[in-house]
């Protein structure tokens, strides 16, 4: 009558020999894209979103600044700071740091170093704007805003 | 005479394997930070000499979309009130393209973009000349908050690459990934952008709202 005459006798255990390769790949795809974190970020960090994202080629190039609220508000207060390798610095430092990482780039690529500003939400545009300032004073003046991507609504 | 001890199994036991390798992975899977190098670029204009007074620029008002962002995040933009940045990339798109008063170079600019976007230009006296003398120029306060400021950016940078992919006939996100690396990735960013200058000018923030 029905065609579809329900099968037994058929082993329905999955082989699960090739259980560890498979983890193993895993394994191995993770500890490749692992970056262990070599700074600890002192300020808050809560990248806004964006859509038109772009990727830059070199990463080498790229210096980070961190703008956001401390992390520890009894330490460093409660304002905005900037984070700059390790330490929180005040803006007119920049200027040297900004030197300092360019002499570590091989001498054709002084002129292409790029800041990424790592910005928290909710700061405001005046911290924003004097770091610029500074980074146009220390003539660094390729910015990436970092964010992270969204999903398009339409 | 020597004889060989090990006459029980030599083989090392693997039927664990797969445990150690489930906590080494979840080890990693913890521990990984999937490093984002992504974001806007921004090229910030060049230090003022403090010698030199800054050049004084003439341009009609017209040549000038104006987005002004305040302390409340509220927009004003070309005069006209706004709550929300949404809407904004289309009226971008609308300025640049709008080639009201074009003089040669621009005519023969108009006459080389294809048909879909040429169909754009809606010829407005009050708007942009041509493109290659539109501006947008994006203004905050001190206590403008950092995440509209990057959504208004945002728009501005989405309306240019629309507008550049649509000429070689990618979408905005396939215009975004040319790497320029090879030739043909080159060329096509170069046809995008040929006589379209992305100018978005960022002003700087007066003292309202913030410290």
């Amino acid at each position: 009558m029905s065609k579809f005459k329900k099968k037994t006798n058929t082993a329905t255990s999955i082989p699960t020999s090739a259980l560890p390769d498979i983890i193993f790949m895993l394994l191995f795809f993770f500890m490749v894209t692992t970056v262990l974190r070599e700074q600890t970020i002192l300020v808050e960090q809560k990248i806004p979103q964006a859509t038109q994202l772009q990727k830059l080629q070199k990463k080498t190039l790229i210096s980070y600044i961190y703008i956001g609220k401390p992390k520890n508000p009894s330490l460093y207060g409660s304002e905005p700071r900037v984070q700059a390798n390790d330490v929180l610095i005040t803006a007119p430092d920049i200027v040297q740091w900004v030197n300092q990482e360019r002499d570590m780039l091989p001498e054709a690529d002084r002129g292409l170093i790029t800041i990424s500003l790592k910005v928290d939400k909710d700061v405001k545009m005046g911290p924003i704007s004097d770091v610029q300032t500074e980074l146009r004073n220390a003539d660094a003046r390729r910015v990436l805003y970092a964010s992270t991507g969204k999903i398009y609504q339409d | 005479m020597a004889r060989k001890k090990g006459r029980m199994s030599q083989e090392v036991n693997s039927g664990s394997m797969a445990d150690i390798a489930f906590l080494l992975l979840i080890f990693f899977l913890v521990t990984t930070t999937i490093a984002s190098d992504k974001g806007i670029l921004n090229i910030l204009p060049p230090k003022l000499d403090p010698n030199v007074p800054p050049p004084d620029i003439q341009k009609n008002e017209r040549n000038i979309f104006n987005i002004l962002v305040n302390a409340n995040d509220d927009l004003l933009v070309e005069g006209e009130y706004r709550r929300t940045a949404e809407g904004l990339d289309k009226d971008i798109k609308e300025f640049v393209l709008n080639f009201g008063a074009p003089d040669e170079d621009a005519v023969a600019l108009f006459n080389s973009l294809p048909a879909s976007l040429q169909a754009q230009a809606l010829r407005r006296p009050e708007s942009s000349d041509n493109p290659g003398e539109a501006v947008v120029s994006i203004k905050t306060n001190r206590g403008t908050s950092y995440e509209v400021f990057l959504e208004v950016f945002d728009l501005a940078k989405k309306a240019y690459f629309e507008v550049y992919g649509e000429r070689v006939g990618l979408t905005a996100d396939e215009y975004r990934a040319l790497t320029g690396d090879d030739e043909a990735s080159k060329a096509l960013q170069d046809r995008g952008k040929a006589g379209i200058p992305m100018a978005i000018s960022i002003a700087e923030p007066d003292k309202i709202g913030g410290n």
